[in-house]
């Protein structure tokens, strides 16, 4: 039994090794100064180029669009939900977000890729709808569940007591809410953005689908971008095995474990240390 | 008075917003049940592709992903009990088990992209698999591995401390306690948490890309070192690496349609076996 339970630990092991042992050839030729500048020209005549820059800005355009989108409707989602929300609307309503939960991101992709590109297209009179902005939008949607599930428990684990105080003082309903109840909720709707950022960062086949997979260097949302996920994605299927393009795209794949695991312990200890209180 | 007019205004708002949500997941299913359901028939569904993809059904990919997913199964199923069995029923809380939590957490926020580079590195190449229906079993059983593992641990602590307590008084022993007495009533919520984690392995397309997947092979596998179409990739390829996308666009939908059915009687069939039981169990 207590094998089986190593199992998990096994396999994080397991994964760094691999991850590393497929990566380290990068270190003596060309380099690892070769993965920080600007340039992902993996395939050329001339000289191929890893720079990782372009990529990790594709990855935290796309997050930050799809964070300052996730913030606002699945906290409030979350708040309507747990606290305004009547009986049999709750009843109805969980279930239905657990069910976006489930819906396979190649589907969202797809959807994305054929409904709602050409409507970015238009929208924004661009030549493209294959932008930043569509992954996010659509990588915002699929975080939602984890963010609305992770706030409502935070929102309904504050003391009954202080609602119950700030309703006697004569605080409106709304000001207990949103004075109250959402600010003693905080750390755990933090924690929960932050674990629905780890999966918008994670997050690949919706980005390969719909984000146009530009490798350049750009701030501007209705720009193609390329992600660090994309990236492994799309070029793992033609790479040879062994070769320095390989191993680069494995360095890609260990800063991606590394950002997302410090996000994930970083959410952790802010979810443990509120429940301790 | 004016202030619960304002206050009302604004729960509507807040009520209006988180409908909006509700709608679009709303319209994405109807979009794609609308325009995917002309295109099924019993030909999509039991024929092999031809041309390419272009043309014929799309048998191979949904026998591949069944394969994958019973594969999947087969391995974290056994592996993810037993582990929730032991950190739930056996463990003193201590330094081992917070490492085990550690490393659950962990695993249920690598990427699962990340989850296809360690299935190449170590199953496709270093033990040799290649690119085939036990590398991507494998691969899929790991990433669903912290979903059982909770699942599983939530349903055991459910299970009331008095039926351990009254088995351990009559003198059974540990095991046989939790063999008769608390296994059984925690087995529904186990196989529930299991199917919400075979969903996701049923959908899952990264993972599969860089373990299993072919592009186009129109049989059907015959051992499990075979490589084997799956619904998520062929969606994929139909999408966005077909030549003629524009054309082959009913096949798109209704490639999207099967894989989001076969996905939602999974998940579906948790939520209702969840609420039956706990109605059921009511301690």
């Amino acid at each position: 039994m207590s094998i089986a339970a190593s199992a998990s630990i096994i396999i994080v092991f397991l994964i760094f090794i691999f991850l590393l042992k497929e990566a380290i050839p990068f270190i003596s030729n060309p380099g690892l100064n070769e993965l920080f500048s600007s340039n992902w020209i993996p395939v050329s005549f001339q000289k191929e180029q890893f720079g990782i820059y372009p990529l990790i800005s594709g990855s935290v355009l796309v997050t930050v669009i799809a964070t300052v989108l996730l913030i606002p409707f699945g906290v409030i989602a979350a708040v309507y939900i747990s606290e305004i929300a009547l009986g049999f609307e709750k009843e109805i309503l969980k279930p239905f977000i657990e069910i976006l939960a489930g819906i396979p991101s190649v589907v969202i992709g797809f959807f994305g890729l054929v409904v709602l590109s050409p409507i970015i297209k238009g929208l924004f009179n661009l030549n493209t709808g294959l932008t930043a902005l569509t992954g996010a939008v659509l990588l915002a949607l699929m975080a939602i569940p984890t963010v609305i599930t992770i706030s409502e428990d935070a929102i309904r684990s504050v003391p009954k007591s202080y609602k119950e105080a700030s309703l006697a003082l004569g605080a409106s309903r709304l000001q207990t809410i949103f004075r109250i109840t959402v600010p003693a909720a905080l750390p755990g709707i933090i924690a929960a953005i932050m674990l629905g950022m780890g999966r918008v960062i994670g997050e690949t086949m919706v980005v390969l689908m719909v984000t146009g997979n530009a490798a350049k260097i750009s701030w501007n949302p209705f720009d193609s971008v390329r992600t660090m996920t994309a990236t492994i994605a799309a070029e793992m299927g033609e790479v040879a095995i062994g070769s320095t393009h390989y191993s680069a795209l494995f360095w890609v794949g260990i800063i991606l474990m590394i950002i997302t695991f410090g996000l994930n312990i970083v959410a952790q200890k802010v979810l443990k240390k509120y429940q301790m209180r | 008075m004016k202030k619960s007019i304002s206050e009302n205004s604004v729960f509507w708002a807040v009520r209006f917003i988180t409908y909006s949500i509700v709608a679009i997941i709303g319209y994405i299913i109807f979009d794609i049940v609308i325009k995917g359901l002309p295109t099924i028939n019993l030909e999509f569904i039991t024929g092999f592709p031809r041309s390419s993809g272009s043309e014929g059904g799309i048998l191979p990919a949904i026998v591949g992903t069944v394969y994958l997913v019973f594969g999947a199964i087969l391995v974290s199923l056994p592996l993810g009990m037993a582990s929730a069995i032991y950190l739930s029923e056996y463990a003193k809380q201590g330094r081992f088990t917070r490492m085990i939590r550690l490393a659950i957490v962990t695993l249920a926020g690598v990427p699962s992209i990340v989850f296809g580079l360690f299935g190449l590195g170590l199953f496709v190449i270093f033990l040799g698999f290649g690119a085939s229906i036990i590398s991507g079993s494998f691969t899929l059983a790991f990433m669903i591995l912290p979903t059982i593992i909770v699942s599983s641990e939530e349903a055991l602590q459910a299970v009331p401390k008095s039926n351990r307590e009254g088995s351990l008084a009559l003198g059974a022993t540990e095991w046989q306690t939790i063999y008769k007495n608390v296994l059984p009533y925690a087995l529904p919520g186990m196989f529930t948490g299991s199917i919400l984690g075979v969903g996701r392995a049923a959908g899952e397309t990264a993972p599969i890309l860089l373990t299993v997947a072919a592009f186009f092979l129109p049989r059907l596998p015959s051992s499990i070192f075979d490589q084997v179409m799956a619904l998520p990739y062929h969606l994929y390829i139909l999408a966005t690496q077909h030549p003629e996308a524009e054309k082959v666009l009913p096949l798109q939908y209704g490639t999207a349609l099967v894989l989001l059915i076969l996905v939602l009687i999974f998940n579906l069939a948790a939520i209702f076996l969840r609420s039956y039981f706990r109605k059921k169990y009511k301690w």
